[in-house]
């Protein structure tokens, strides 16, 4: 109830001071003597959707490792919750592109939601007390069927939920997510795309999606950045896919001046 | 202590080979020692360490070597402090350099072996050095078994700490920074417990089958099991089977105890592997 109030005042307010919100200033990263991207600006609110997209190379994914902490960049990131605090660091959720693992590994799905979130070690308690909670996680990316499969015998789409699941657990207030190109069925993606839409009017929290599905990013998202080494433009999706730079930019990709394929 | 322990081990299998000391020992040694390799087997499967924990048995032949160099008595202090050092240092330039990690423990493992000749024949007195190659399961006395006390519930208790985390890393080692996991200390410890492990074990077990202890045990139990519970329970069911029956069956055969071990751990992996199709799901 307390998140609904504070949803509505951003409707109404709109400005930073009265919901949380996070600021990225001026990303750069370089890898050695090669621009990945420079002089990057967003700024996200809670319960919203920004999609990130762009050609191949352009960086969208080391910018969501740049976010993480897990690729050396510039800028900072600020953070402001709900209570109007500068706490500097959200809690981050993170979904990767590829989860490259042993598929004959013998970990079940229970498993692996034990270990992120318990102490208790997994070859020696049961997990009976868990077991709800990790049921409820899964349920809420129509999952929890898949709870004593193995890790390595779920299809792409079916471990893109269980790990969006993982990092919802504990509830981020930031979560990133990279769409893998390959491995999941237009079904499964759609499917993906409902459940974040969902996700991010419940739980009011800000998602950043890294898509190459234009006409679901016109779908579901509330604000789109093109990122070509450097934001090219954003806004709303009908403002990016009708500005001329986004024609420009996969019109060049896909060879035709006159625009983009999924535009 | 060790006499009443001595009394219910001759109550509770009254047969010949049990009829003396060093069988007591070895066997009560073999009771503590592979279930330790059985549950660390389990991770340096799953986390792809076999070629480190190969190096880590060369790298203790350094540790011997300069153990017996600096005249310390008896080499085993220097031998663990050297493998976890060494250990520490594998780890840490493979979180480091971008090299594959192959390239990286090939090179340490083969500098520290070729060290640990180069010391050992200083003087000419190789042969001492032998036991090390082969191990004798039979030579063990009472303060090894105390030590191995020690080094059991010290292993089960920091195991009970890290598993977690290094299950996660096992997993994917990105996704375990991502959860906020530091993916160099976990991996530290998992390689100091494994140092620890190998370099009190070799002078029993051997350096020449010594990581075959580290693989096999897990790698059967792998083949016919889907959770995290199944896989350790099974890894140090094999593990153990395997000891006391290579025991047994080295004594009445005459040969060494280490290497029977290892065949019969051998034997339950190809057993597994044939019926991987009816339990893996």
């Amino acid at each position: 109830m307390f998140k609904t109030i504070l949803h509505h005042h951003a409707l109404s307010g709109g400005d930073c001071a009265k919901l949380c919100c996070t600021k990225i200033e001026d990303f750069s990263v370089h890898i050695g003597r090669m621009d990945i991207f420079s002089h990057v600006h967003m700024h996200i609110h809670c319960g919203q959707l920004t999609a990130l997209i762009g050609p191949n190379g352009a960086g969208k994914s080391t910018l969501l490792k740049a976010i993480l902490g897990e690729v050396p960049h510039t800028g900072v990131l600020h953070y402001v919750d709900a209570k109007g605090k500068h706490t500097g660091h959200p809690r981050i959720g993170y979904v990767p592109q590829y989860l490259q693992f042993d598929v004959s590994a013998p970990t079940s799905v229970m498993d692996i939601f034990m270990a992120c979130l318990s102490k208790r070690p997994v070859w020696l308690c049961r997990g009976k007390k868990l077991r709800p909670r990790v049921l409820a996680s899964l349920a809420r990316v129509k999952a929890d069927h898949l709870i004593d499969r193995r890790l390595g015998a779920l299809s792409g789409g079916e471990l893109q939920r269980v790990l969006l699941a993982l990092s919802l657990d504990p509830l981020p207030d930031l979560l990133l997510l990279d769409e893998p190109v390959s491995g999941v069925d237009k079904n499964g993606l759609e499917l993906f795309y409902e459940i974040v839409a969902d996700l991010r009017a419940r739980e009011d929290m800000a998602i950043i999606l890294i898509s190459h599905d234009l006409d679901l990013v016109a779908k579901h998202a509330d604000q789109v950045v093109l990122l070509d080494h450097g934001v090219v433009c954003s806004g709303t999706p009908e403002e990016v896919f009708h500005d001329p730079r986004t024609h420009a930019v996969f019109g060049m990709l896909a060879g035709n001046p006159e625009g983009g394929e999924a535009l | 202590m060790i006499e009443a322990i001595y009394h219910v081990l001759d109550l509770l299998f009254p047969f010949a080979w049990m009829d003396h000391i060093f069988m007591k020992n070895a066997f009560l040694a073999v009771l503590l020692v592979t279930p330790l390799f059985g549950l660390l087997s389990t991770m340096v499967v799953s986390n792809r360490m076999a070629f480190f924990s190969d190096s880590l048995g060369h790298g203790s032949f350094t540790g011997i070597a300069i153990g017996v160099l600096l005249g310390a008595g008896s080499p085993l202090a220097s031998l663990v402090v050297f493998s976890i050092l060494f250990s520490f240092l594998i780890t840490w330039i493979k979180n480091r350099s971008s090299a594959s990690t192959d390239t990286i423990i090939g090179v340490f493992s083969s500098t520290a072996i070729a060290l640990g000749l180069m010391l050992m024949s200083y003087g000419g007195g190789f042969n001492k050095f032998s036991t090390y190659l082969i191990g004798d399961l039979l030579s063990i006395t009472p303060a090894d078994l105390l030590a191995l006390v020690f080094v059991f519930f010290a292993v089960l208790f920091v195991w009970a700490l890290i598993f977690n985390r290094l299950l996660v890393l096992s997993i994917n080692p990105s996704f375990a920074r991502s959860r906020g996991i530091s993916t160099l200390f976990v991996e530290s410890v998992f390689a100091a417990l494994l140092a620890v492990v190998v370099s009190i074990s070799i002078q029993w077990v051997g350096l020449l089958i010594i990581n075959s202890l580290l693989v096999l045990p897990a790698a059967a139990a792998r083949n016919i099991t889907n959770d995290v519970k199944h896989y350790h329970m099974l890894s140090i069911g094999t593990a153990l089977l395997s000891g006391l029956t290579g025991l047994v069956l080295a004594y009445y055969c005459n040969m060494a105890a280490g290497a029977t071990i290892v065949v019969i751990a051998a034997a339950i992996f190809f057993l597994t592997l044939l019926f991987k199709p009816y339990f893996v799901k």
